[in-house]
């Protein structure tokens, strides 16, 4: 679902009503998708009179990029470094079994 | 190709799946035995973590501190909910940066796989704010760090 409301804000900006119309949801139903989008950093809006369109953050999607290479980089080193443990175990083990 | 896949699940968790060659009681194990921690929850060369409380039992603490000759240290606290062995583990950890993180809920998963072990961590996206603090942390005091910082939130 929000994955279809990020795929719409790709073609632009739009108002909550206008997302409401195609998705066949109810206007709370969308603003509550909207308001983990924006918690996360993907979207914002801005204030037009009584509405408040909304518009993809390309910034907060670079970001989530960003954070989420250097997060596997992290991940990547340690689980590398865990196989070595892992293999350091299972050799203790069978020296162990033999006595 | 890697061994480690990282997928978004919605805008709210992270998946995180790996194999390795060892049996699921051995992972279990590497995960919750201090000694064990300490050798391979470290990122970066350099980093040691001199300080590694695993109380492996519901309700049981967690802390874990990092240091580094000339970049500081920094540590991450947590209490474990749900533990069992040799299958899952369920805890919820905080960096401090030196400001506590929002609390991040993380489920580890140990399958048996051929004669190795899938295993499969479930976790919680921090916030843009968050991110956003380690991505500058990284920045100003170079990648090493921030490397380290999120090694934490596994």
């Amino acid at each position: 679902m929000r994955r279809a409301i990020l795929a719409r804000l790709a073609m632009g900006e739009v108002t909550v009503l206008e997302l409401a119309e195609p998705f066949e949801m109810t206007q709370p139903a969308i603003s509550q998708h909207l308001k983990v989008l924006e918690d996360a950093g993907l979207i914002v809006s801005r204030i037009d009179g009584t509405k408040r369109p909304r518009r993809l953050a390309k910034d907060g999607i670079e970001a989530m990029d960003q954070w989420l290479g250097m997060l596997r980089q992290a991940m990547e080193k340690n689980y590398d470094r865990l196989d070595d443990v892992l293999t350091g175990m299972e050799r203790k083990k069978k020296r162990g079994q033999k006595r | 190709m890697s061994k480690l896949t990282i997928t978004t699940e919605g805008h709210r968790y992270i998946v995180v799946r790996r194999r390795f060659a060892a049996p699921p009681e051995a992972l279990y194990r590497a995960h919750t035995d201090p000694e064990l921690i300490q050798q391979w929850l470290l990122g970066p060369e350099g980093w040691t973590m001199p300080v590694c409380i695993n109380e492996a039992r519901p309700g049981g603490k967690i802390r874990y501190e990092w240091a580094h000759e000339t970049r500081g240290s920094f540590y991450l606290t947590g209490e474990f909910l749900e533990l069992e062995p040799p299958s899952r583990i369920v805890h919820i950890e905080r960096m401090h940066l030196p400001d506590p993180t929002p609390d991040n809920r993380v489920e580890t998963r140990f399958e048996p796989d051929g004669t190795g072990t899938l295993m499969t961590m479930r976790m919680t996206l921090p916030d843009e704010k968050t991110r956003a603090a380690m991505l500058a942390t990284n920045m100003e005091r170079g990648m090493e760090v921030s490397y380290a910082r999120l090694e934490g939130m596994i």
